[in-house]
């Protein structure tokens, strides 16, 4: 900025700071079951080229952000899933990429190995089309997951409310900010 | 050899008892073979000069469903040096009831080690028992699945692992509901799927 003479000072938001640096580099995890990871594939290679939205697939499910669930779920993978989901950091999003993945595609009613969806298993943040769908469309999916992603704030962070929402649900102690703070304030 | 002269060569090998039928019109032609007796007559077959079938093609299971209360394996052989080719079945009653035990079948796993995984395949998805084979586990189900799935009386599971099998009422079942999203103070419909609810 110094070079064109604008001058150098950026006035942000912190949430805004942090959402834009995480949105403009998910790193999804390698990672693809079907047909769907072939468009995947082509989606990442040069044609489509996902790098200029800072998307990398990354190696290790410990070091993503995002994991695209491309193909058919059955259940002898549904566990590897499951392990693969929570073997990841917070905060962590899935895509659920293809018909199979979306409710069972195909395999509906007589796929008797298939998880009718794999959101039976793991939540899922965005849901893409098709089968198998195109590159546009999983970019589409990952434009989506920018937007949600945009919207956060660190006021409210997601996986806090995940694990006090359990913690209410089974019974336990939850400690609310506001209500700590009123008490504070009256003493 | 022609199908005819593959009957003849078995016939005198092993006598007239050891064909229960034989169906040389059919589009693929072949032989129903004694059950018991399979395995000697597909070694014959496997190391005969005249025959020389060094190739298994194909194993596949069939099941004739509960009314027939059969169910069949067939072999598909072939000789690459020849270029010819046998067709043999075998049949063995259907066990209907998940108690009674499995029906069961020789190996050819020793004659072609092609015979290995194809009869594990059809042990997984028709509940075909190999006696003699020596690593008769499922191929591609998951070790805990119930049931044979290509059976013609086959039933789902309501739950594997916790994970809802059927797709019935799925508008009311998809959707993630373990973890709630948002912490509200409405107290939220909160049901883990991914346990097996209690009956």
């Amino acid at each position: 900025m110094d070079k064109t003479g604008e001058g150098g000072v950026v006035v942000t938001k912190l949430d805004d700071l942090l959402n834009w640096a995480r949105l403009t580099s998910l790193f999804p995890m390698g990672f693809g079951l079907a047909c769907c990871a072939i468009e995947m594939m082509g989606a990442y290679a040069s044609g489509y080229d996902l790098d200029r939205f800072g998307i990398i697939p990354r190696a290790s499910p410990r070091q993503s952000d995002v994991m695209i669930v491309a193909g058919t779920v059955t259940f002898k993978m549904a566990d590897r899933v499951r392990r693969l989901y929570e073997q990841m950091p917070e905060p962590r999003y899935v895509i659920s990429m293809g018909s199979c993945s979306n409710c069972g595609g195909p395999y509906w009613e007589h796929g008797y190995h298939v998880v009718k969806g794999v959101d039976r298993i793991i939540p899922v943040d965005v849901y893409v089309p098709g089968c198998p769908p195109r590159p546009e469309a999983l970019i589409g999916g990952f434009l989506q997951l920018q937007e949600i992603i945009r919207k956060e704030t660190i006021r409210a962070p997601r996986a806090v409310q995940q694990i006090m929402a359990r913690r209410t649900q089974q019974g336990q102690p939850v400690a609310d900010a506001d209500e700590t703070i009123e008490k504070a304030q009256h003493a | 050899m022609t199908f005819e002269e593959l009957r003849d060569f078995i016939l005198a090998e092993f006598g007239t008892e050891v064909i229960l039928a034989e169906k040389p019109d059919n589009l693929q032609s072949y032989l129903l073979l004694q059950t018991e007796r399979l395995p000697e007559v597909c070694l014959a077959l496997h190391d005969n000069e005249r025959t020389y079938f060094d190739f298994l093609s194909c194993l596949t299971g069939i099941d004739n469903g509960p009314e027939a209360g059969t169910m069949e394996v067939a072999y598909t052989l072939y000789s690459i040096p020849y270029n010819h080719h046998l067709t043999l079945k075998v049949q063995v009653p259907r066990n209907t009831t998940a108690g009674q035990p499995m029906p069961e079948i020789p190996s050819v796993s020793h004659i072609w080690r092609t015979a290995d995984w194809h009869e594990r395949e059809v042990f997984d998805m028709f509940g075909i028992r190999f006696t003699n084979h020596h690593d008769l586990r499922r191929i591609l189900c998951a070790e805990d699945w119930e049931g044979h799935p290509l059976r013609k009386d086959y039933e789902l599971q309501d739950y594997y692992h916790g994970i809802k099998v059927p797709y019935d009422n799925h508008n009311e079942n998809s959707g993630f509901r373990g973890e709630p999203q948002q912490l509200t103070g409405i107290p939220t419909p909160f049901s883990d799927k991914r346990e097996k609810p209690e009956v």
